[in-house]
């Protein structure tokens, strides 16, 4: 069951044709943007390319190059041609900006499309987008994907929380797009202020991204609403979510390679990795118009799946994004996830979904602080208690990032629950 | 028989204790005794008030975690070894004490210890065996 059966099917040799076909014109048409005109020039590069393995010549760009082309200098057609500009999250410096013509856009929301299809999503289906509209592209990335598929769509966007269960209620909502943090938030309420039971809901499939989470928060997820959760990946760069999608099986996420050339390297050397070795993900846009973007650093890590995933699509499948290369923090010389650590809290039933990682530093010694909250059911008034479900969470955190973290139990509903991208770590050592 | 004990999960967090206790000020909630058991980062308020029912819905109410266990609360002579007298009795029959303290009564000549025990029913037989007087809910004055 495919959106485009005959591209989601394509045979791999098929493939590889498509990639070489259109990379070559990626790289011409890039060669035409000023930035890469002025990058070609430097390096003494032609903008052409006969084979795919030619791709490594190429420099790769990075969040910085981005940056610095601000605002425009990575647009490749006449400006009148642009129908659309996002920007992406600036969390630090100038945000970066993206472009699209028609084209892109109609690219864009088949993709999409291809990956709600691909989870189960139907034309009968009804759509509550609950990402945030605007220069982000969550909302709107979805929201046209949803409405190619032929779904009816509620672009509700993110907050409002009493809202959004009144539409879910009286609007039957079947399909959800929502950050993780924010639907277990929705949850909390829907079962402990509003008090209604979750039989009363249709919701059949949820759509989480934005945030990198963990295998067991999706499966807590899905037990909470019994419903299935799907992951869906992408970043504003390569247009945004949509770039990579589950598919029923729920085993790694599918990337669409006849729009994006992917490789995975070694962040630390570039050096490119074979299929199946863990990695950054770089990403070379094979069909955008407006603004082509070679080798993109995504700074995620991940690696491929080897193997064909038995719902028969052609396009290989990344794994779950294991973190950021910038999210990872070092504690004591020692590497960390965030993602780790939340695998960990999720085990434990006695805490509650929120947590937040503070790393500090006393007298020039890291300390990694983890903060949970207690579950109101698991109090018995005993510090005992209290007492041994800390040195559970404490074991289990060292065993899994190596590092011995100071847990400390704090009151339910005491730490911030986020409507957006939750800020889960915050390190005190830069301060 | 028992009487009721409160206990209030606490984060070890400035002016935290002062929100909890002035919760109950606002609902007129009178506590007799309370004790403050602590871990460096969080602790438990264990407290005996005039109205635990009340007390309990209003806690919940402020999405505070709050629990109850019934306790003993012995009558004790105000004076040299009437503590060690009654403890005696307890450890005689393997009674053990998982934390106790104490508070003074309005008379102020007697004095009320207040026992956490697994069995809080032997406790409390073996003790009233021995002549000593255990207070019910009623006997505390507020």
């Amino acid at each position: 069951m495919f959106f485009q059966p005959d591209k989601e099917n394509i045979s791999i040799d098929n493939l590889k044709a498509v990639q070489e076909e259109c990379l070559a014109k990626t790289i011409e048409l890039a060669g035409r943007s000023p930035y890469y005109r002025k990058l070609f020039n430097k390096y003494g590069l032609k903008p052409k390319i006969k084979a795919l393995k030619d791709i490594a010549k190429f420099p790769f760009t990075t969040k910085e190059d981005l940056r610095q082309s601000y605002p425009t200098g990575m647009v490749a057609v006449p400006f009148e041609e642009i129908v659309r500009m996002h920007a992406s999250s600036g969390t630090t410096g100038k945000s970066t900006l993206v472009f699209h013509t028609k084209k892109d856009i109609e690219n864009w929301a088949i993709l999409v499309a291809r990956g709600l299809y691909a989870v189960g999503v139907r034309k009968t289906d009804i759509f509550q987008n609950m990402m945030n509209y605007g220069l982000f592209t969550g909302g709107l990335g979805l929201h046209y994907g949803a409405e190619k598929l032929g779904a009816l769509v509620i672009p509700a966007g993110s907050g409002n929380t009493k809202k959004q269960i009144e539409l879910w209620l009286d609007l039957k909502t079947t399909v959800i797009h929502i950050t993780p943090s924010y639907l277990f938030y929705l949850g909390h309420v829907i079962e402990e202020e509003e008090k209604i039971p979750l039989s009363k809901f249709s919701l059949k499939i949820a759509i989480v991204g934005a945030e990198p989470h963990s295998e067991e928060t999706r499966r807590k997820l899905e037990n909470i609403f019994g419903i299935k959760v799907f992951n869906c990946y992408g970043l504003s760069e390569m247009n945004g979510p949509g770039v990579a999608f589950e598919c029923e099986y729920q085993n790694g996420l599918h990337l669409w390679e006849d729009h994006y050339y992917a490789e995975i390297i070694n962040p630390d050397t570039g050096e490119v990795l074979p299929e199946g070795k863990e990695g950054e993900l770089v990403l070379t846009t094979l069909a955008r118009e407006g603004m082509p973007v070679i080798r993109y650093r995504t700074r995620d890590i991940t690696k491929f799946i080897k193997g064909r995933c038995p719902c028969g699509r052609t396009h290989r499948r990344i794994e779950r994004i294991k973190g950021r290369t910038d999210d990872m923090f070092i504690v004591k010389g020692v590497n960390i996830f965030p993602s780790q650590i939340e695998g960990v809290l999720m085990q434990i039933p006695e805490v509650d979904k929120n947590y937040r990682i503070v790393i500090d530093r006393y007298e020039g010694l890291d300390k990694l602080i983890v903060e949970v909250e207690v579950k109101k059911g698991f109090f018995d008034g005993e510090l005992s208690h209290l007492k041994a479900i800390q040195d559970k969470l404490t074991n289990k955190l060292k065993e899994n990032i190596l590092v011995t973290p100071v847990v400390n139990l704090v009151e339910p509903g005491s730490l911030p629950s986020s409507t957006g991208k939750a800020q889960r770590v915050i390190d005190k050592r830069r301060l | 028989m028992s009487i009721i004990q409160l206990s209030v999960f606490l984060e070890n967090r400035l002016g935290r204790l002062d929100e909890v206790l002035k919760i109950l000020k606002d609902n007129q909630i009178n506590i007799r005794a309370l004790s403050l058991a602590d871990k460096a980062n969080y602790g438990i308020l264990r407290m005996i008030v005039d109205n635990s029912e009340k007390c309990i819905a209003v806690l919940k109410k402020e999405n505070i975690s709050v629990n109850f266990t019934p306790v003993v609360a012995v009558e004790v002579e105000d004076k040299p070894g009437g503590l060690q007298d009654v403890v005696k009795i307890l450890v005689e029959v393997g009674v053990n004490i998982e934390y106790m303290y104490a508070f003074v009564e309005k008379t102020g000549d007697k004095a009320v210890v207040v026992f956490r025990v697994e069995d809080t029913e032997k406790a409390e037989e073996i003790l009233m065996l021995a002549g000593k007087k255990i207070l019910e809910k009623e006997n505390i004055p507020f």
